[in-house]
């Protein structure tokens, strides 16, 4: 048995890790002069030759066009989603009777990688009134504020269906 | 006017801040603690990146970064202790 | 006189703070951990992430450094709230009388 980041080439694992700590680096600079560069894409080729399982998980994504787009269209859903959890919760802890019916119900995903899935549970935390509390396999369960459906095909139409659209293209 | 809009930011994070605060320390559970105080570091997060504002002192924001850091880690590792610690 | 952008990072500044309140609100009215996770982890997540962005808009040129303390909140705050609510669940943290449903120890219950 070949462990998942055997499969993806060497090269490639050790550009991401560069990139990423490249990036990384000039963010936290705030400004792009040659001696900072210098510095960064030194320090940042040493430690991704050095350590280049380090982040194997990143890599998983698929770089298409099409992934892309469902990319940033994810993100706008995300967002969205974010802002009307947090009114919706602002609402509900101001109203005097505190109306919550909470609950831990069940969901399948059909997400197989390790970053989907991750990403999964991320987007269902921040998403109205759920948060994921176990993961296992495919099985995820998820605290959710205002309980409406508690069987597994309705739980997951209700939370999981909006996010798993545009992460299956992404990551598969 | 802008002046005043930061300083009106700061005093609701600072009451935000107490809030968290009565958590921490009412508790009941450990976990609650543990909320409270992952709570207290992002708003102190806030109060920083506010406060670097009203200075203009950019190096804050390096110190806002380094705390997200540690909290995260400090919760992650708190939360491996209490499923295992007891 | 304040351009436009500063008086928009202003009210961003005021928006970002005013749901890092609600969340305290929650943290204090709500009846059990779970639910205080969840008022926290997502006041927590927007509010900074709206008052960065108001900060960034008063000083661009900051921006990129504000931009990956944000990045950083938005991935590590679910996170560690995931785990921290996996702990709970497993040390056996009591629910509020008004929960209908939890699927989790029903399964665990089956399977010991």
């Amino acid at each position: 048995m070949v462990a998942k980041g055997e499969t993806i080439p060497r090269i490639r694992r050790v550009a991401v890790m560069f990139a990423t700590l490249l990036l990384f680096w000039l963010m936290l600079m705030g400004r792009v002069t040659v001696d900072v560069l210098i510095v960064g894409a030194m320090a940042s080729l040493a430690i991704a030759l050095l350590f280049p399982s380090g982040l194997s998980f990143f890599t998983e994504f698929r770089a298409t066009p099409k992934a892309f787009v469902a990319g940033l269209r994810y993100y706008g859903l995300f967002f969205k989603e974010l802002v009307k959890s947090n009114l919706r919760l602002a609402t509900i802890v101001l109203s005097p009777s505190l109306p919550i019916k909470p609950g831990i119900v069940k969901v399948r995903t059909t997400l197989k990688s390790r970053m989907g899935r991750l990403m999964l549970a991320n987007s269902i935390s921040l998403t109205p009134g759920t948060l994921t509390v176990e993961m296992e396999g495919e099985w995820l369960y998820v605290h959710w504020v205002s309980v409406e459906s508690t069987d597994v095909e309705g739980a997951t139409a209700e939370i999981v269906a909006g996010f798993e659209r545009y992460l299956e293209v992404i990551y598969g | 006017m802008v002046e005043f809009l930061i300083y009106l930011a700061a005093t609701i994070a600072g009451i935000a801040f107490l809030l968290a605060l009565w958590r921490f320390i009412a508790g009941p559970t450990a976990v609650d603690r543990i909320i409270a105080f992952d709570s207290l570091t992002i708003v102190s997060i806030t109060g920083i990146a506010l406060a670097a504002l009203a200075e203009g002192r950019g190096i804050y924001l390096d110190v806002a970064l380094v705390y997200a850091l540690l909290s995260f880690l400090g919760v992650i590792v708190v939360a491996r202790y209490i499923e295992r610690g007891f | 006189m304040a351009s436009v952008l500063d008086l928009l990072g202003a009210i961003l500044l005021v928006g970002g703070t005013a749901f890092l309140l609600s969340g305290g609100i929650g943290l204090v009215r709500m009846p059990d951990a779970y639910n205080r996770i969840q008022a926290g982890t997502k006041s927590t997540t927007l509010g900074p992430l709206l008052t960065l962005a108001g900060v960034a808009c008063l000083r661009p040129d900051w921006g990129l450094t504000l931009l990956l303390i944000g990045v950083f909140l938005l991935f590590t705050n679910p996170l560690s709230s995931q785990v921290l609510a996996r702990a709970a669940h497993r040390v056996g943290v009591k629910q509020a009388p008004q929960t209908v449903i939890d699927r989790l120890a029903e399964d665990q219950g089956e399977q010991p």
